[in-house]
């Protein structure tokens, strides 16, 4: 896979998913605090979400910073909008601002060590892609 | 490898006049945390707060600056 077609498997994914997550790791099994942080800010939202692991090629994280001009991992993407990394969604979910922004109600008790169960959906993954 | 006192200090030379504190979060020196208060964020989204303070330190985000959490706020906004 050129690093061209990476790019446009990530402004695809954005355009594609209302909700896309891009972190390293899984939701399930993130490999970052902060990834994790992120993912589980959503899970407790219980907002359907896409999530794009950018471990498995250190040009996937080059590209994505080449298309949204955003350093770090993770990144959260909102109707094709960056919405930020890890401290603006954490911001924005305590105070209630990504509930808002995603449409649905914040919990009433925010979760700390009791991390919620991802929606059923399944990562998507440039793995199978990048012989 | 970089200090919290030279973080600091970049930050500041970058944003005159705002309020700068870096911590180092793990002892390591590559993962830092900066508060930064600073009227140049007025009228701005956070993204354009945390992309300013980011931009101080170009590639060395993920290089050198394993992470940098960052936050931001106005001398009005209360924190």
């Amino acid at each position: 896979m050129t690093n061209d077609e990476i790019r446009d498997f990530i402004q695809h994914a954005i355009d594609e998913n209302g909700v896309m997550l891009f972190m390293k790791g899984t939701p399930d099994q993130p490999s970052c605090g902060f990834s994790a942080r992120a993912a589980g800010a959503l899970n407790a939202l219980g907002v359907q979400y896409a999530a794009l692991d950018i471990l498995p090629d250190p040009r996937i994280r080059e590209e994505l910073s080449g298309v949204s001009g955003w350093p770090t991992i993770p990144q959260l993407f909102v109707n094709k909008e960056l919405v930020g990394g890890s401290d603006i969604i954490m911001e924005m979910f305590e105070s209630g601002e990504l509930a808002q922004l995603l449409g649905v109600e914040q919990p009433e008790a925010l979760p700390e060590d009791d991390p919620q169960p991802a929606p059923a959906r399944q990562p998507i993954g440039l793995e199978n892609r990048l012989d | 490898m970089p200090t919290p006192a030279e973080l600091q200090e970049r930050i500041r030379a970058a944003l005159p006049g705002a309020e700068v504190n870096v911590d180092d979060l793990t002892g390591g020196g590559d993962h830092f945390r900066a508060e930064v208060v600073s009227d140049r964020f007025e009228g701005l989204s956070r993204i354009q707060q945390h992309k300013l303070v980011y931009d101080v330190f170009g590639p060395e985000i993920g290089g050198a600056i394993h992470a940098l959490s960052i936050k931001t706020s106005t001398p009005g906004a209360t924190p």
